[in-house]
């Protein structure tokens, strides 16, 4: 197994200086953009991402091609690129804010080109310092050399892009509640319907938010064809993707491949294998998807056969689990991370995610109840009722439902472990 | 008036970039941490002003995010991570070795103010596992004894500009990915490091 690279190919050749704009516009960088707007039309672009069928790589998997044709008409139109990378395991737009900033920014310019946008932010997770910084640097050397601002590269275009800053939020990785964050509120998701981006998006304006990766992959798409770019992978999930392959692992990273492998040739060949033991358990898609057991490494890295498995490929982050692993406090790390990242809106989250956390402590520590796992089971069924993959939402947005995965993973397929740290039944004399 | 000057140009521009002025309330409390090392009941007063929200707006966005402090925060903020990635590769080990060496619990300041401690969720540094943050530059592949370590040496050092390739290659050890060229730019400051607050330098 070989990684195909489409984004991160003049990463890995220029490893000395890939993020500078002389080293971008070496290897061909800008290219595309300048070719879209010397010829192109809004229209040839919109078809050519129709074409290349891809799925947006935040972690949904909405075609990027109907989401830009969803874009409602008005004067004041928005891109917003979500940045906000938290969910644990991933750490692809990290490699790409901080290695190659101006394929994001010309991926940006040929995105507002087709939507006619004037205004787009960068709306990056403020513990990525260096990744900001970066995109920082792209940015204004991009308005130096006329690429942004007006009349970029002689036409009639204009485009501004701000950095935003986030302030520590994983929920602001929640499209809606990105915008309000970015809008100065707090980060609580909104209601859909009605507050869909494409039609009542940032200022209640029509608003395209797209992933890091997303558009990053728009000039490669563009200066090849939309054709060629599905060509790549399996149907349905088309091009390449990284992944972020993390836990217990010889070579942990990211991986540019094509979607449609086997995790268990992902693993065995780039990650070269796990640490001289079996696996366990494994997070197919980031800390919201349930987990797979070690005898389900063959299922096939697209988002179709992992959704078939009852779990998702989400944001692409693979977390291995050997069997050492105490699984219940990786469950309790996992719903931890959900208790403190609820935003408090729903009651459902706010109370439901931290009792999960309480519970799994007090098992953990040895004090637990034989009651708790149904205990366990009942809190979760008031989130997502009747524990199903994709989970039933009783919530603005799907952070609650998400914790319920990993305990619902634990409960099915490694009750023992639970067990076994429950008190015996007490016989009284 | 509490913020001096040049700070209120700063801020001036910051709402300038944005369409509507409230947009620019999140850079601002970045910009009033980078002046007290916390969100200031003056600085609460003085966004108030700049973007036209009252006090209780500004408190309620200040408090919902974890990076914005309510108590003043040491020259050195270490973050240690918690998550899954971390969580399974022994993160606990270095969480306990940064506590035992600062005498901190999580989210407490020194009396020197000098070290902050908290331990966090997901930093982004999965495959380096387990990784820290100092003033939000990150460190990966971690050991318990590399971390007092470089507890130690910022002890000593007291460098004025952190720099993350510099920490990762005194006391880190697998990364999540090649950082390829060493980078001098770092933070100045327990704020992000980011040119437009001025908590950027880069170390000669």
């Amino acid at each position: 197994m070989k990684e195909t690279l489409l984004l991160t190919k003049h990463m890995r050749e220029n490893p000395e200086d890939s993020h500078s704009l002389k080293s971008y516009e070496k290897n061909g960088g800008y290219k595309s953009v300048k070719k879209v707007l010397k010829s192109g039309t809004p229209e040839d672009v919109l078809q050519e991402i129709k074409d290349s069928n891809i799925r947006g790589r935040g972690g949904a998997g909405f075609p990027t091609g109907v989401k830009w044709g969803f874009l409602a008409e008005d004067e004041e139109r928005y891109l917003v690129i979500n940045g906000d990378e938290s969910e644990p395991g991933t750490f692809k737009d990290r490699i790409l804010l901080e290695r190659d900033p101006h394929q994001l920014i010309e991926g940006m310019i040929i995105t507002c080109f087709a939507a006619n946008i004037s205004k787009a932010f960068i709306y990056i997770r403020g513990e990525y310092a260096k990744p900001a910084r970066r995109v920082q640097s792209a940015v204004e050397q991009a308005y130096e050399k006329g690429y942004l601002g007006e009349n970029i590269f002689g036409s009639s275009m204009n485009l501004d892009i701000v950095v935003h800053l986030g302030a520590g939020a994983y929920i602001c990785g929640e499209e809606t509640a990105l915008l309000n964050s970015l809008e100065g509120r707090r980060g609580e998701p909104r209601l859909k319907p009605p507050f869909f981006p494409a039609v009542k998006g940032l200022y209640n304006k029509p608003t395209l938010v797209n992933n890091v990766e997303t558009i990053s992959s728009v000039p490669w798409i563009m200066s090849n064809s939309g054709k060629d770019y599905s060509s790549l992978g399996v149907e349905g999930s088309t091009g390449t993707r990284i992944f972020s392959l993390s836990g217990h692992i010889n070579n942990p990273g990211n991986y540019e491949i094509e979607m449609g492998s086997s995790f268990g040739e992902f693993v065995d060949t780039l990650g070269k294998g796990v640490k001289n033991k079996a696996i366990k358990a494994y997070i197919p898609g980031g800390a919201s998807a349930p987990w797979l057991r070690g005898d389900q490494l063959d299922v096939k890295m697209t988002i179709d056969d992992v959704a078939n498995e009852g779990s998702m490929l989400g944001s692409g982050a693979v977390v291995m689990m050997d069997e050492d692993t105490n699984l219940v406090l990786a469950a309790k790390s996992l719903v931890s991370f959900f208790a403190h990242e609820s935003c408090g809106q729903c009651t459902p989250c706010r109370e439901g995610t931290t009792w999960l956390e309480n519970i799994l402590e007090r098992i953990a520590s040895g004090r637990g109840r034989m009651s708790d796992i149904d205990l366990l089971l009942d809190v979760c069924d008031n989130i997502s009722p009747g524990l199903t993959w994709p989970p039933k939402m009783t919530t603005i947005c799907p952070l609650g439902p998400s914790a319920t995965a990993s305990i619902v993973s634990l409960m099915k397929d490694f009750r023992s472990e639970v067990e076994i740290l429950l008190p015996k039944k007490v016989v009284i004399s | 008036m509490s913020w001096e000057t040049e700070r209120l140009e700063k801020a001036k521009q910051i709402i300038e970039m944005y369409p509507q002025k409230r947009s620019a309330l999140g850079p601002l409390l970045y910009l009033a941490q980078d002046k007290d090392g916390y969100i200031s009941n003056e600085s609460i007063v003085e966004i108030s002003d700049l973007v036209g929200i009252t006090e209780v707006q500004v408190q309620s966005v200040a408090s919902f995010y974890s990076m914005y402090k309510q108590e003043p925060t040491g020259k050195y903020l270490l973050s240690v991570c918690k998550s899954i990635s971390c969580e399974i590769s022994n993160s606990s080990e270095v969480i306990n070795s940064v506590k035992n060496f600062t005498g901190l619990s999580s989210n407490e300041t020194d009396n020197e103010n000098f070290f902050t401690y908290e331990s966090v969720e997901c930093i982004g540094a999965c495959g380096g596992a387990p990784a820290i943050q100092v003033n939000y530059e990150t460190v990966e592949g971690l050991t318990p004894e590399k971390a007092i370590d470089l507890c130690k040496w910022l002890k000593e050092e007291k460098p004025e500009i952190v720099v993350a390739d510099e920490l990762q290659d005194k006391f880190g050890g697998v990364k999540s990915f090649d950082w390829a060229i060493a980078d001098n730019n770092g933070t100045t400051s327990p704020v992000p490091g980011f040119q437009t607050y001025d908590t950027t330098k880069e170390k000669k």
